[in-house]
């Protein structure tokens, strides 16, 4: 299998996709090694913004199979309705009217077995779509991308993670902010984590949250400050007090947040930035992860 | 009493950092932090916690190793991956996974299965210098964020009719998803803050569309313009094509760390400066539209 490794961070914004795309084109730049980019932040997906000449390959529309009463043959008895944990069936015997609710169903499958009339069937709505993209080099990059109103983010990102194929020996996944469900999802196979930061009292805060969870699932992990010397220094004596690895500080560099502006990460790089990104790809090299 | 929350759909573009200042601008406010998965704005306001209520999130099931006849039955129907062999070689519920519809439970022909609710969740109202605040702390990995943030709207908009406040000020959370959606859904007006980036035009674009299909009223204002003025004219052109009222711009400023670095909101940190007078405009313009 694959190495895997998320980038996360707890805060929007501290640069998350800047480190992937960077680590991305690092290792597909410098070595045999074969990196795949996954972006896993299918509410709003922009890794491929920063790759201007990518061609779009395979676009696959992802399913949720939301289940559909025939009100033929509901006897409106409720029995699904006192399965179903989200709240997602309506029955109102006096009008016989039966219904799901598709924004509040998990598609869980509860409803199917509690049916004793067979009244069920399956339609399946769209949630999104998974978009493979093809890089100059032939290299893949992958995206979910959440249909807009759909509420179902952890459910796509499952199916984006399932659709990552056996022939590359590096996944990066780049992860959504926040520190629920869809965090979860998309870090819980990595091998590593990075954790991307700011020395802010927001970058901090939301660091510790963040630190919380990848110790709760056990992750091997370490901080990556970006925006360095724009905040204060409190995140260093926090990182010292709790032994968390720091594996590299990005400046704030203008000229590189108007690169970034304009989706131009590659080129022209100035060089305490490239030394940064150089320094992330050495770190995990040395831990064996990467060539 | 009118709800206005604040969105960008892409992160940290400046949300909180805009809502801390505008609550310091208003009067007779409610305050309403409803990004629980990663909240800020108390670390601004410093509340003084009044009530902590504990929130109840989704089931968690687990197995009673002693009853498991080992059949595998849950682990077939289980829609989302959560039951497994562990390494002992025991069927084994990932409680991360469990998305907690109790189906598991309900099948296990030997009872084997228990099904206990989550209270990793907390909910607070406090005082704070700007009005009272509700705002939550999540538990890391929680499955309900909709949920909690649904709660803290509900209980910010009960106190800000009792207290007869003309606006409520939600900084809402990033994304599209389920807890964007729960943050905007019922909101009288929606501001979007944009950062003079691709990303972020780009994020502005899907949370546009979505605002539409809740038919609220939607301002927005740019930030950090300066970093790129054509990519920031871009996005002018964008709300002019969407009729989306374009309420200010905000140059990029160092001292707007700075300002949080000390605790304050920037129209506190400084209160004469050219971003200050920038935020006082753009609140008349949302409180009194």
């Amino acid at each position: 299998m694959a190495i895997r490794i998320a980038i996360a961070s707890g805060k929007g914004g501290t640069g998350k996709t800047t480190v992937a795309t960077n680590l991305y084109y690092a290792i597909n730049e410098a070595s045999k090694d074969e990196a795949l980019l996954v972006d896993c932040d299918v509410e709003e997906p922009n890794d491929v913004l920063f790759f201007p000449d990518v061609k779009p390959g395979k676009l696959t529309t992802v399913n949720q199979e939301i289940p559909k009463i025939d009100t033929s043959r509901c006897t409106f008895c409720r029995k699904c309705v006192e399965y179903c944990e989200f709240n997602a069936i309506v029955i109102i015997p006096p009008a016989e009217f039966a219904e799901v609710n598709p924004s509040l169903c998990h598609s869980c499958g509860a409803c199917l077995v509690a049916c004793p009339s067979d009244a069920f069937g399956i339609q399946n709505e769209s949630i999104g779509t998974i978009n493979r993209y093809l890089d100059k080099a032939g290299k893949e990059i992958l995206e979910g991308r959440l249909k807009v109103g759909s509420a179902m983010q952890t459910m796509m990102i499952r199916s984006l993670k399932k659709s990552i194929g056996t022939s590359e020996k590096i996944v990066i996944l780049d992860a959504p902010p926040g520190t629920s469900c869809p965090v979860v999802e998309t870090i819980s196979d990595a091998n590593f984590v990075i954790l991307v930061t700011e020395p802010t009292p927001f970058g901090l805060h939301d660091l510790k949250l963040m630190v919380t969870l990848v110790r709760q699932l056990g992750k091997p992990f370490g901080v990556v400050i970006n925006k360095a010397h724009l905040g204060n220094r409190e995140i260093y004596g926090y990182l010292d007090a709790e032994h968390i690895e720091m594996i590299a500080e990005i400046p704030f560099n203008r000229a590189y947040a108007e690169q970034y502006a304009r989706a131009d990460l590659f080129n022209m790089i100035p060089g305490e930035i490239r030394h940064a990104h150089r320094k992330i790809k050495e770190n995990l090299s040395k831990k064996g992860l990467i060539r | 009493m009118k709800e206005i929350t604040i969105i960008s759909g892409k992160g940290g573009t400046g949300k909180s950092t805009v809502t801390a200042a505008l609550a310091t601008i208003g009067s007779n406010l409610v305050l309403c932090d409803s990004d629980v998965d990663a909240p800020d704005l108390h670390l601004v306001l410093n509340p003084r916690v009044m009530e902590s209520h504990i929130f109840e999130g989704a089931w968690v099931a687990s197995i009673i190793q002693e009853l498991c006849t080992g059949c595998n039955i849950c682990s077939e129907y289980c829609r989302f991956d959560a039951i497994s062999l562990n390494a002992s070689g025991k069927l084994h519920i990932d409680p991360f996974k469990c998305e907690g519809c109790r189906l598991c439970e309900r099948i296990c022909p030997a009872g084997a299965i228990q099904s206990v609710k989550s209270i990793n969740n907390a909910w607070y109202v406090s005082e704070t210098r700007a009005g009272i605040l509700t705002h939550a702390n999540m538990g890391p990995g929680e499955e309900n964020s909709g949920k909690l943030v649904s709660q803290v709207r509900k209980k910010a908009k009960e106190i800000a009719r009792e207290k007869g406040s003309g606006i409520l000020l939600t900084d809402g959370p990033p994304g599209t998803g389920c807890a964007a959606i729960s943050s905007i859904a019922g909101a009288d007006a929606v501001l979007l803050v944009i950062e003079a980036s691709m990303s972020s035009l780009h994020d502005a674009k899907r949370m546009a569309e979505l605002v539409d299909q809740f038919h609220i009223p939607l301002y927005a204002i740019i930030n950090k313009f300066d970093i790129h003025r054509d990519i920031s004219a871009q996005i002018e052109v964008f709300l002019e094509a969407r009729s989306i009222p374009l309420l200010g711009k905000i140059p990029f400023d160092e001292s707007v760390v700075q300002a949080m670095v000390s605790g304050q909101s920037y129209t506190e940190y400084a209160p004469h400066s050219e971003l200050s007078g920038i935020f006082h405009s753009i609140w008349n313009q949302l409180a009194n539209p």
